[in-house]
């Protein structure tokens, strides 16, 4: 009884630490954010390994061109940066950070690729908040979410994990990174990343 | 059983503690004060200069060496801080440049959800001039009632170290000059 009674300052940490939210949204969006309150952190198993080769894939991107990994080889490293879902807290400040980083990319001589499983007009209407975004936003969205499934990043409820991958020039995963759905990934170790390629 | 009885009432206030705490924090009220913001002494001797402040420890936004303090609440994710930050930089030297003003008003911008590194890359892509602090845990950010970025807050602080709060919104600055006047008003005060 004793012993349970110790780990309740333990519980209230951790019920304080993993409680509330733990996002800003910009006044970009006004009141437009659906928000769809705390998520299990990771609901889905990868299915492609750091050091393999990385699953070739080709989706439509909003310019109206479709973009295929392949067409980066022996060019540039890339970052594909999955965010769950448009119009919620989180993603709409993840890419307009990134945005904001294109030197840090290109100091790595790296594209990045924002891919959802979203519809291209979500897709369009949502990335317009965010300004003139320099990196090509795909759409996984039919057959729903196949490329997400390719790398395992895929939810059970339909909508994609929070998660990061980076691809070097000889087309072999060298970093994957699945996050908690609730947070944005910490800029720095994603940056520390691209800096061991 | 009764040993049982109270475990269970410590488990259910430990459950609903969060709904407590998250109880509605209210936004900064013109009129009204802060709450207590505890932001980290930095290491830079100018920007202790700048604020007034000494030390390793935390300082409270009253304690900055000042009669008017500007608070910005950005993210480096945030669009709107993007677009808005030359414009501060512009408010920022036209401070520095007043005779004036520029040792009465000081100006201080809190990274919110931003890591240091995120806050530093911020600083740098726009050279911004005065001290940014990060509050990567968002711990500032529910002190000051979740506000969505930028919000600026302008405290003037009283001859007695008390302060009051004479303009809290959300949105940029819309018009340095007429802000300008706004804060030479608090001075004349």
């Amino acid at each position: 009884m004793q012993s349970f009674l110790k780990t309740i300052p333990a519980i209230a940490i951790f019920i304080l630490l993993t409680s509330g939210s733990a996002f800003a949204i910009s006044d970009a969006y006004k009141e437009n954010i659906y928000n769809p309150g705390q998520l299990k952190p990771v609901d889905s198993t990868l299915k492609v390994r750091v050091g393999e080769p990385a699953p070739e894939f080709t989706l439509p991107s909003l310019s109206g061109e479709a973009i295929s990994l392949s067409q980066f080889a022996g060019k540039k490293n890339v970052v594909i940066s999955y965010v769950p879902a448009a119009w919620t807290p989180i993603c709409s400040d993840q890419w307009p950070g990134y945005n904001l980083a294109k030197g840090l990319f290109e100091a790595h001589d790296a594209i990045l690729l924002g891919i959802t499983v979203d519809n291209i007009p979500t897709l369009y209407s949502w990335t317009r908040q965010m300004g003139n975004l320099w990196f090509p936003v795909l759409s996984d969205f039919w057959p729903h979410g196949a490329v997400a499934d390719k790398f395992g990043v895929l939810r059970s409820d339909g909508i994609a994990e929070r998660a990061l991958f980076i691809i070097d020039k000889a087309g072999i995963l060298r970093y994957a990174k699945v996050g908690d759905i609730n947070r944005r990934p910490d800029l720095e170790e994603l940056i520390n990343a691209l800096d061991k390629i | 059983m009764k040993k049982l009885r109270s475990i269970w009432t410590i488990l259910a206030c430990l459950l609903t503690l969060p709904a407590f705490l998250e109880a509605e924090v209210a936004p900064p009220i013109e009129g009204g004060k802060l709450p207590d913001i505890r932001l980290a002494i930095p290491a830079d001797a100018c920007y202790q200069t700048y604020l007034g402040v000494k030390g390793d420890g935390t300082f409270s936004l009253p304690q900055i060496k000042a009669s008017v303090v500007i608070v910005e609440i950005f993210s480096m994710y945030c669009p709107h801080c993007q677009r808005e930050a030359p414009s501060i930089n512009d408010l920022f030297s036209k401070i520095q440049q007043s005779k004036k003003l520029n040792d009465k008003v000081k100006l201080v911008g809190i990274g919110v959800g931003n890591s240091r590194y995120e806050v530093e890359y911020f600083k740098k892509t726009y050279s911004i001039q005065f001290p940014l602090f990060s509050d990567g845990e968002f711990i500032v950010h529910k002190q000051l009632g979740e506000v969505r970025t930028p919000y600026f807050i302008g405290i003037k602080i009283l001859n007695d170290g008390s302060h009051k709060i004479f303009y809290s919104k959300l949105g940029g600055i819309a018009d340095n000059a007429s802000f300008l006047k706004l804060i030479q008003a608090q001075l004349t005060k």
